[in-house]
């Protein structure tokens, strides 16, 4: 860890990235993601071997992506959510060769060509699919710049680690805000994990294919039990999430990326006036908390999960529960911030 | 100080978004948790450019503030638009070269200076801003003359712009000055 830099949350997506060893980056400009690309840009070339390529498209990035990822490098791609969108054939591929990769998705107003104001309408995409067929994806939601830096690291190690790969979540505050930010050391490259399934060059050894088909039945069956498994472990160890004040409180509040910023400043106004708000912040949002939320719930009357979304992610909060205690929704759209007063003034409804 | 937080509003190209910056800066260098959140929006395009700063002694929730504790109106536009909101007894630091109209809530410390004016006593219509900066400064009392000056260095530095320092400290320090008298004035 250094001294603390003062970045944005783009800058220091694309900063962490690079310290992370990542050399190969593939993306398409789209605002409120722009400094991304812009960062990668004018850093990547000063990396031994760092390749930055303003692709002709989206759907062109997400193919070099697969492409280098095959390699057993390193390698990411970023957008914003109708970019995204272009990228998910490029994504089922990926995850189903079973390929390390990082997308990071800068979230915007949608559907469609929407706008250019920060929303989190992408979360059913990141965490249910988005692309075909059976795959999942490690969806991490930074809810701070210097948590945006720290789960970018993370991620390279994650989608290694399982060779899988991992989206992150953020949207376009969290991407155009500045916060002062300690960026992590650079990796030593020759620290990674041996890749054995790379195509890296014959060189004697039995050659390496890199797909994802398999046209027997029973063979492409067992390709996908083989996946299964390995989500089954991912979900085993790699659930993550924040609580803040979940002892007793008179709500709990379940909120991911911004919002969940946001409503620390309700607690604090709730505090105010008397009322306990708990939070509970999934940071992996698929594999989804349900487990813990699930035994948090049982000493609350009322989970009330927020969202700047017309209700993604409570659907999985009230999978989880599973019980008939209140679970409330309350979210904004198109771009628009929840205030946290009007996030207390919801939540008193339930007090 | 539990947290403070300032609203920069102005037209494109008045400096607004360097302002907010120096102060988010300025506040790490002192030790404070900050945020900086620039507007991004279609109005970046002609009409008003706007962007918040936040210093705070606690980690910072929402970097957004519907009722800020200050704001630094550059034009017209941007006091119609944050004046009402502004926290009861919070601060407007207001460009009175360009807004005629100084009545805003009674209860809100008010300090009009003509930034353009003194801007153009240094001989440099674009440091308008720091003028103002200096002014708010004085005004709230929440970051000093000198750590502005520092915050303000390390800043241009960093952007390649060292060079506009020497004017740009200048502009700091009549703006606290002008306030100083500004205050006077409204109190005697």
């Amino acid at each position: 860890m250094g001294e603390k830099k003062l970045m944005r949350g783009n800058e220091a997506i694309a900063e962490a990235a690079i310290r992370a060893g990542c050399r190969n980056y593939f993306a398409y400009p789209i605002t409120p993601q722009a400094e991304l690309l812009q960062w990668m840009a004018e850093n990547m070339s000063e990396q031994e071997n760092g390749t930055f390529l303003q692709a002709e498209s989206e759907i062109g990035a997400i193919s070099m992506v697969y492409g280098a990822a095959s390699t057993g490098e390193r390698t990411m791609t970023s957008s914003s959510s109708p970019g995204i969108s272009l990228k998910q054939e490029g994504i089922s591929y990926i995850a189903g060769s079973e390929l390390p990769a990082v997308i990071v998705n800068i979230m915007r107003g949608g559907p469609g060509l929407g706008n250019i104001q920060p929303a989190q309408g992408d979360y059913f995409q990141a965490t249910k699919g988005g692309g075909h067929g059976d795959y999942r994806l490690i969806a991490l939601a930074p809810s701070t710049v210097p948590e945006a830096a720290e789960l970018t690291f993370e991620a390279f190690n994650l989608a290694d680690k399982y060779r899988n790969p991992v989206i992150i979540l953020a949207d376009g505050m969290i991407g155009q805000m500045m916060e002062p930010v300690e960026l992590p050391s650079p990796v030593d490259t020759s620290d990674f994990p041996s890749k054995p399934w790379a195509t890296t060059g014959k060189n004697g050894r039995k050659s390496n294919t890199i797909r994802s088909f398999a046209l027997g039945a029973e063979d492409l069956k067992s390709i996908n039990q083989d996946l299964q498994e390995k989500y089954r472990k991912i979900k085993e160890a790699e659930t993550r999430y924040e609580e803040i004040g979940v002892e007793d409180p008179d709500v709990l509040l379940v909120a991911f990326g911004t919002v969940a910023r946001i409503a620390r400043s309700t607690r604090r106004l709730a505090k105010e006036e008397g009322i306990d708000v708990g939070i509970f912040r999934p940071i992996t949002l698929w594999p989804f908390p349900g487990d813990r939320l699930s035994e948090l719930s049982r000493k609350v009357d009322t989970v009330f999960t927020v969202e700047m979304n017309a209700g993604q992610m409570v659907e999985d909060v009230r999978l989880s529960i599973n019980s008939d205690i209140n679970t409330p929704f309350y979210g904004e759209q198109g771009g628009v911030v929840p205030d946290p007063s009007r996030i207390l003034e919801e939540v008193k409804k339930y007090v | 100080m539990d947290q403070y937080s300032t609203i920069i509003s102005g037209f494109g190209g008045q400096g607004v978004i360097l302002t907010g910056k120096i102060i988010a800066r300025t506040g790490m260098e002192e030790g404070m948790e900050v945020t900086w959140l620039p507007s991004y929006g279609p109005e970046m395009r002609g009409g008003t450019a706007n962007c918040t700063a936040i210093i705070s002694s606690d980690l910072i929730g929402s970097p957004v503030v519907t009722e800020p504790s200050s704001l630094i109106a550059f034009n017209k536009p941007s006091l119609d638009k944050f004046g009402s909101r502004v926290q009861e007894d919070g601060l407007i630091v207001l460009n009175s070269s360009l807004i005629d109209d100084c009545s805003t809530a009674e209860s809100n410390n008010v300090i009009p200076l003509p930034v353009n004016e003194i801007a153009k006593g240094l001989g440099n219509q674009k440091v308008i801003n720091m003028v103002a900066l200096g002014g708010w400064s004085k005004a709230s009392g929440k970051l000093s003359l000198s750590a502005l000056k520092k915050g303000m260095k390390l800043t241009l530095e960093e952007s390649g712009k060292a060079k506009f320092v020497e004017i740009n400290e200048k502009a700091l320090e009549e703006g606290y000055e002008a306030a100083k008298e500004e205050s006077l004035a409204s109190t005697t």
